[in-house]
């Protein structure tokens, strides 16, 4: 794990670094600088935040690294995918049809 | 502290006297029984402080038999009630209560436990390994169970009952509605069970995970092994969203927040919701490794390998994903549009594809067989069209539009019986049978067996089925009584015939316990079915430390192959080695008590008793912090002595014998 990143140019983190500069100032440009709707700017901003949280996990955390990678990534997919049923199910059954009327 | 000590014990009910009589009397029996025996210390050292997984496994069967007793009763009553019309057996009140601890019994505490049970006992010897991941963390396991069962089953003496069904549906559940202290009961009890539960699948995922031998790939790991790994991912999932919601629950009801009234801002149909999202997959938590103990008998007595092992495996998986996404199907009524109710519509009618697959899996692999009409076959055999039954009227009521008639009728009530009872209780009984001599050395009966087997299939089936055509003339669930002009009186009568016949059916399960403890053959081998699993190369009852050197896995049905190419059956005497096995514990023991204490004072809300229960809780960490007891070993020359023992006897399994 180690012998990669020390030997030469650390490439991949330089490319992490510049992409989650990228994102970062994109979503300080969206939120400051347009007059797009408030509600259409948080979707955006919280996609690129998601997006920016997958990409350190892997660029910077090594969660596909060393004898646990597969193992991190099946784990953070089953919490994922939990999180998603168990929060955004519950909210599309409680707020759908004449239950939340 | 408002302490109504009026209220204190149930009165005013003969039934019930009689129940607190024959309480207090089986009590004081046991307890003279044992010192009579002299047996105190043998109970403490041998059972209550045990980290064996073998002997958990018994204990959490024995209870699962007695609570198999006990929901049966409520069973059995509610069956008397509505023999005929408008009977006054059991009145409103009390009927609401019988069938609520009827089904919070039947699942939490007899499938629950009976199904761990049979996985402590055979898990570990399956994959070829000497105990669980964390035996002790087992042994707490039980006992959490055990303090759970045991302060849900007093309600019914002490306090009450919770008397608002085993779904515990908001706003009924609540204080406004429901103020006796009987659903306190619910909410505390099952918590107390649940987190034993959660630890138990922790555990298997790791013993499965970690623990198997050397050579069992994934994919030579024992159909059983699989689901019972699948069920414990399940329970990891699932079991947490049921802890969270009885602890909203809790808070509700002990200190008065309003997470499901609706006039406080808060949501009824969020508890719906909630305990669906844990209920559903919890059938399948049940019905699983059921699958995996059918697949286990009908290969070993059509005597083949299983059919289409892979695409088993997928099902299973398959199955427990879907398990995740179908919990609207059971409150589609509550009007959450088409587009909810048909997105969970087709979820749930594709759970019927994995279950064909593995339905046509098991026929496939009895076709052109040896087939051995054994008592655990029977009850596979008798699963099969019992539980399609239950699954076709499954898909019935997964179509949202048809469910607006079925929902809340006998027709759904007769519909889970038909996929529980084949796919948990049959499952059980076979398991039972076939890993008896495992566990105890001796075989249960045959003959008392098949009248235990066809007893209680027959009557399971005229108690159930006529309740499809009750349900389909519009006969409600939970309701005590009906009018003589509504028609039902025969079929119901029917039904309550049925059940007295599955009655005697289980009563002849108990007497063939007696009979086989009394009167059966010692002297079986210890693998008298022929059969393809390790847990067969070893001594029945199992040694201590289970194997003397571990197996090696070289294919599926590893112990078949052993047979055939005669490998790895005997051993020499300089393989054996001194072997490490980890200590008992009384702390397991003594956490189920403190549970048990802190959570009856819970239950009675008496804050400053339950405060200082409490203490005991956290001591009991403490001090398991604190303890450094890393086992002890048995020596090379006694596991030497044991092994002479059992493998010199005659007939013993030393080379190929089919």
């Amino acid at each position: 794990m180690s012998s990669n990143a020390e030997k030469g140019f650390p490439i991949s983190h330089v490319v992490g670094f510049l992409i989650s500069l990228i994102l970062t100032f994109a979503a300080a440009w969206i939120a400051l600088k347009t007059t797009l709707s408030i509600k259409v700017i948080m979707w955006i901003i919280g996609s690129l935040a998601v997006f920016q949280a997958g990409l350190q996990l892997v660029m910077f955390m090594h969660m596909t690294e060393g004898e646990d990678g597969k193992v991190n990534i099946i784990n953070i997919t089953y919490g994922a995918f939990m999180a998603a049923v168990i929060v955004l199910g519950s909210i599309w059954v409680l707020t759908s049809g004449h239950a939340a009327h | 502290m408002n302490i109504k000590w009026d209220e204190f014990f149930v009165t005013g009910d003969p039934l019930i006297l009689g129940a607190q009589i024959s309480i207090v009397l089986t009590m004081v029996g046991i307890i003279a029984l044992l010192t009579y025996l002299k047996r105190w210390t043998w109970l403490w050292r041998e059972w209550l402080t045990t980290v064996d997984h073998k002997r958990i496994g018994i204990m959490y069967i024995l209870s699962g038999v007695v609570m198999f007793f006990r929901g049966g009763i409520d069973g059995l009553m509610m069956k008397a009630q509505t023999a005929v019309p408008e009977n006054e057996f059991l009145n409103a009140q009390h009927y609401n209560e019988v069938f609520t601890t009827h089904g919070v019994i039947m699942i939490l505490f007899m499938a629950m436990p009976l199904l761990i049970g049979i996985m402590n006992v055979i898990i570990p010897l399956q994959i070829g390994a000497r105990d669980v991941a964390f035996p002790q963390l087992n042994a707490l396991s039980f006992w959490l169970f055990f303090s759970g069962a045991m302060l849900f089953n007093i309600s019914f003496v002490i306090g009450g009952s919770p008397d608002a069904g085993w779904t515990s549906y908001f706003p009924m559940a609540g204080k406004e509605f429901s103020p006796s202290i009987g659903n306190n009961y619910y909410a505390i009890a099952i918590q107390i069970a649940g987190i034993g539960t959660l630890i138990s699948g922790i555990n298997f995922i790791v013993t499965i995970l970690k623990m198997r031998t050397k050579g069992m790939t994934l994919m030579k790991m024992p159909m059983f092994s699989w689901t019972t790994l699948i069920t414990s991912i399940i329970i990891v999932a699932a079991f947490p969203i049921f802890t969270v919601a009885l602890a909203l629950m809790t808070f509700d009801r002990l200190f008065g927040a309003h997470f499901f009234t609706v006039s406080g801002g808060g949501m009824d149909m969020l508890w719906a919701n909630l305990f669906w999202l844990w209920g559903h997959p919890e059938v399948y938590i049940v019905v699983l490794p059921a699958f995996g103990i059918f697949s286990e008998i009908v290969s070993t007595f059509s005597r083949k390998r299983l059919f289409g092992y892979t695409s088993m495996v997928i099902a299973v998986a398959g199955i427990a994903f879907l398990s995740m996404l179908v919990w609207v199907h059971h409150f589609y009524t509550m009007g959450s549009g088409p587009a909810v109710n048909s997105v969970f519509s087709l979820t749930t009618m594709l759970i019927a594809v994995p279950t064909g697959i593995k339905m046509f899996n098991w026929l496939f692999t009895m076709r052109k067989g040896r087939i051995n009409f054994s008592t655990p076959m029977l009850w596979t055999l008798a699963f099969i069209p019992c539980f399609l039954i239950g699954g076709t009227t499954g898909v019935m009521l997964a179509m949202a539009a048809a469910d607006f008639q079925y929902h809340n009728t006998l027709f759904l009530v007769a519909h889970f019986h038909y996929t529980l009872i084949p796919g948990v209780v049959f499952a059980v009984f076979a398991a039972l049978y076939y890993w008896w001599p495992k566990m105890f050395g001796h075989k249960l009966n045959e003959k008392i067996g098949k009248w235990h087997f066809w007893l209680f299939v027959i009557g399971f089936n005229f108690t159930f089925f006529p309740m499809f055509f009750l349900g389909l003339d519009g006969a409600v669930r939970r309701s005590f009584t009906y009018s003589a002009e509504s028609g039902y009186g025969p079929l119901f009568l029917l039904s309550a015939i049925g059940s007295a016949v599955l009655a005697i059916g289980f009563a002849m399960f108990v007497y063939n316990i007696y009979w086989s403890i009394r009167h059966a053959d010692r002297n079986i081998s210890s693998d008298p079915w022929d059969a393809r699993t390790l847990e067969w190369a070893t001594a029945s009852p199992v040694q201590d430390y289970n194997f003397a050197k571990l197996p090696e896995v070289k294919t599926l049905d590893a112990f078949w192959h052993m047979k055939k190419d005669n490998e790895g059956l005997t051993i020499e005497d300089k393989e054996i080695k001194d072997i490490h096995m980890p200590n008992n514990s009384g702390i397991p023991f003594f956490m189920g008590v403190v549970f048990t204490v802190a959570g009856f004072f819970l239950v009675f809300e008496w804050y400053i008793p339950a405060a200082i229960a409490s203490l005991g809780i956290f001591a009991g960490l403490i001090i398991r912090s604190f303890d450094y007891n890393d086992g002890h070993h048995i020596h090379a020359e006694d596991v030497r002595k044991v092994e002479r023992k059992w493998r010199n006897r005659k007939g013993e399994v030393h080379k190929h014998v089919g």
